[in-house]
């Protein structure tokens, strides 16, 4: 067993659906201890979402369950009980973390406010992930994953000027904001182990939108500097070849315009047409009449290759372009199966499947699957005994529906 | 008062665009020094600006997003006011050396001596070039932590292959997973999810491996591919794919289960978002809405045939926020428990009460930029403030820290290294 970078770390997870979940993955699958703590009979609400194995609802069988949740062991309580507020601070005491993404004021409703957690745990980082933060008069709004791409900002910038804003693909951001709750918690995690500071992180995911590199920062700055609102024009980009094109298979993207344009004229094997200096004139990249004049010839050439032959084409000229795959295509990608992108992990009601896999490769201390998501309330029995309980207190508890 | 978390750890960074700055600028907010290793020689498009001397027309001709310096002037130092760099340079540190002349690279590896993290982004074949690599980091310093990322791979047949995050995301499966759901790919727009994901991970992985230093003393290679590093981003339809063999399409704006929009406001390009989970959301949206003729319709009596006709009620919705401000209807149907919100422009955001509250912006003065309000750091911690400690960081402003301080050079030899072309806060004449 090679050693693990967080193989130290212990983490209690309150979290369900996807940002807390993708969270306590990432520091699950780098080695992190991390209990998983879910309602009792129902469990966390991604059990279900699905996909199921030809789409019969499973608790034990939803694929976004069984990817979000690798490597933790769970337990099940019922957090409206005093018995598992109880629990909780118990567990809460030998932890390093503890991660939850309830609506705000419930943990303080459940008697585990961060007070009530500092009071058992003083150097204990509590990560607290939510629509809108802790603070502030949109607290207890009501979300949707539409509307924090909208009030993030990001929906403004993305699809057509003449239609409406557009989301992203299904949850990315609720990703994103996992990714950041990681690293502000790895943050805290050094203040604690240093310092010997516990401390309360609040992740808004509202906010990780509006700080987001994907063109939020970066608009919000330009506006600040110019007073302009940019609309969902892509990204001043313009000038051909420039986006998405059919070829023989799908779609094909490109960047092959301006400064890359000569790049473009290599990739199409320099064809006589192109020779006339007309296309090379400083001025020809922002002319209607000849890139209405370029697009057929170049939709010729992208008509005869598959997506992927376009794409090895364009970067042997280093053209920056891409193929737009599907999930079969992408499952099938040579290069990233040869480089063991994906995993399988067998699990016991699920079997074995492939999933994605490590987000990036660590030489000393690597990503691992040591365990797959845990069956609900699967290891109620080991935590439970790690507490000091014994087989009859289980009884009890299950028998008041507490776990 | 406590510190700031990662005080004392030193990060050499030579990252360009996006993905890779957007890591150390999260390692820079927790305190790390981040020094970018900067040349006044070459000048890298999209680095800090799309060329070093641009004129006025110039920048004009680039439209706002790439030519969006203050006022749309150059200004004397116009390498220091792009705010697509400026918006992540924040307590950033900056030092000039040219890797390609003589001497470079034996600063270069003083400075690696006294790091603790190097991050870079390029193409494999550009460190090469530059005679980069973990084994010569190594050599000077065996617990330094190298952090590679890549748009694909350092190994293998995409090792060099040129991409943006919108590329990654073609690879990776995301664009055919978004887009109007009437158009087909075509039509779809740039969106650059990547290069956020690739940053803010990569940021984990630093800390990752710091705390493993930590514990063991070892240092390690961290390759994080920026297509792979996405991959668990797309868990759910990939594992419907492993399970079902299905490749899902996009659903534009839709949920997958209730009736969801994005609807015009009035105004001029002002929009809502609202969702519509269960009957309880729809009895009371339909009655703020004061209970329409067409809602008794029989199809939209129960959530399956809403759901199956949700065009036409689109419809109906839309006519109802067109004649209203969509602050209006974010705080009318949230005061019913129902989730809608407004499409925040850049103007919105700087001045929603929600966000001032949270003090999200801050007022940052730099040199040659002037006095703005930035976006920062998108968390907070309750026992350790994160202000802006530094503003974007110019070209070259910490040579003499860096040369005379952290690598103890004498007067006489940083003149030297002047007068070889790496020292500076200017770009070269020549550079275009």
């Amino acid at each position: 067993m090679p050693d693990l970078a967080l193989e130290d770390v212990k983490v209690l997870d309150l979290t369900q659906h996807i940002a807390g979940p993708y969270c306590t993955k990432l520091l699950a699958d780098y080695g992190a201890d991390v209990i998983k703590v879910e309602r009792p009979g129902v469990g966390d609400s991604t059990r279900g979402m699905g996909p199921f194995p030809g789409d019969v609802p499973h608790l034990e069988r939803s694929g976004i369950f069984l990817h979000l949740n690798t490597n933790k062991r769970g337990i099940t309580l019922d957090l409206k009980t005093q018995a598992a507020a109880n629990v909780i601070k118990e567990l809460a005491a030998g932890v390093d973390i503890l991660v939850e993404n309830f609506r705000p004021g419930t943990m303080e409703r459940f008697g585990l406010g961060y007070d009530d957690l500092h009071e058992v745990n003083p150097s204990l980082v509590m990560t607290s992930i939510s629509n809108f933060g802790q603070t502030g008069p949109y607290r207890d709004f009501r979300s949707a994953e539409i509307m924090v791409y909208g009030m993030g900002g990001e929906m403004y910038s993305t699809g057509l000027d003449e239609r409406e804003p557009l989301k992203l693909g299904v949850n990315v951001h609720l990703y994103q904001g996992g990714g950041v709750a990681a690293v502000a918690t790895m943050g805290a995690l050094f203040a604690s182990r240093l310092q010997g500071v516990g401390q309360h992180v609040d992740v808004s995911l509202m906010e990780t939108q509006i700080g987001s590199i994907d063109r939020r920062m970066s608009m919000l700055l330009t506006y600040q500097y110019t007073g302009d609102v940019l609309g969902r024009s892509p990204l001043g980009t313009s000038g051909y070849p420039n986006g998405v094109y059919p070829c023989a298979d799908g779609y094909f993207q490109i960047t092959g315009s301006r400064n890359y344009f000569p790049r473009a004229v290599r990739m199409m094997g320099s064809p006589e047409f192109l020779e006339d200096p007309k296309w090379h004139e400083p001025e020809a990249q922002s002319d209607p009449e000849l890139q209405e004049e370029f697009e057929p010839m170049f939709l010729m050439w992208t008509l005869e290759q598959s997506k992927y032959e376009a794409w090895h084409t364009a970067q042997e000229s280093r053209v920056l372009s891409a193929p737009l795959n599907t999930m079969e295509d992408l499952a099938h990608d040579p290069e990233f199966l040869r480089r063991g992108a994906f995993t399988r992990i067998n699990h016991p009601e699920a079997g074995p499947l492939d999933y994605p896999g490590r987000p990036f490769i660590m030489s000393e201390s690597p990503w691992s699957i040591r365990r797959p998501a845990p069956l609900l309330g699967q290891h109620n029995g080991e935590v439970f005994s790690g507490l000091g309980y014994c087989t009859d207190d289980l009884a009890r508890l299950r028998a008041l529906g507490t776990i | 008062m406590a510190e700031l978390p990662l005080t004392g750890v030193r990060v050499l960074d030579i990252t360009v665009v996006w993905a890779g700055p957007y890591c150390t600028s999260f390692l820079a907010d927790l305190g790390a020094e981040v020094i970018r290793v900067e040349t006044i020689n070459t000048f890298v498009p999209l680095g800090r600006g799309s060329m070093a001397h641009p004129t006025e027309a110039m920048l004009k001709s680039l439209g706002s997003f790439a030519g969006g310096t203050p006022n749309r002037q150059p200004g004397k130092r116009p390498w220091n006011r792009f705010p697509l760099f400026n918006a992540h340079a924040r307590n950033k540190r900056s030092v000039t050396l040219d890797l390609l002349r003589p001497g470079g690279m034996e600063i270069f590896k003083r400075l690696v001596r006294i790091s603790d993290v190097f991050v870079e982004n390029n193409p494999t074949e550009t460190m090469e070039k530059l005679g980069i690599s973990y084994q010569l980091l190594k050599e000077e310093n065996p617990e330094i932590i190298m952090v590679r990322m890549p748009a694909y791979s350092n190994d293998g047949q995409y090792q060099n292959y040129r991409a943006f995050g919108l590329h990654i995301e073609g690879v990776v499966g995301h664009t055919l997973l978004r887009g109007y759901e009437d158009m087909d790919p075509t039509a779809n727009s740039s969106v650059l999810m990547s290069d956020a994901t690739a940053g803010t991970q990569g940021a984990f992985a630093v800390m990752a491996a710091l705390h493993y230093r930590n514990r063991t003393g070892k240092g390690q290679l961290i390759e994080l591919s920026q297509a792979e590093n996405v991959l668990p981003f797309m868990g759910q339809p990939f594992l419907d794919y492993s399970m079902n063999g299905r490749s899902a399409s996009t659903i534009g704006n839709r949920h997958p289960s209730a009736i969801q929009g994005c609807y015009p406001c009035r105004g001029e390009d002002r929009w809502v978002t609202i969702t519509i989970f269960g009957d309880g959301d729809w009895d009371a949206l339909m009655e703020v809405m004061g209970n329409p003729e067409w809602a008794s319709d029989a199809r939209f009596q129960d959530a399956m045939g809403r759901y199956h006709h949700q065009a036409e009620i689109d419809r109906h919705i839309a006519e109802w926020t067109s004649v209203r401000d969509n602050y209006e209807v974010m705080h009318l149907l949230q005061g019913l428990g129902i989730a809608a919100g407004p499409v925040l422009d850049q103007r919105d955001a700087y001045q929603d009460p929600h966000l001032e509250e949270r003090g999200i912006f801050e007022e940052v003065t730099q040199e040659d930029a002037g006095t703005h309000r930035y976006p920062t750091t998108p968390y907070r911690l309750s026992e350790i403030p994160m202000p802006v400690r530094r503003g974007p960081v110019r070209l070259g402003e910490d040579n003499e820290y860096v040369y005379k301080t952290l690598l103890n050079y004498s007067d006489q030899e940083y003149a030297e290294f002047e007068r070889q072309g790496h020292i500076g806060m200017d770009y070269a004449d020549e550079v275009p």
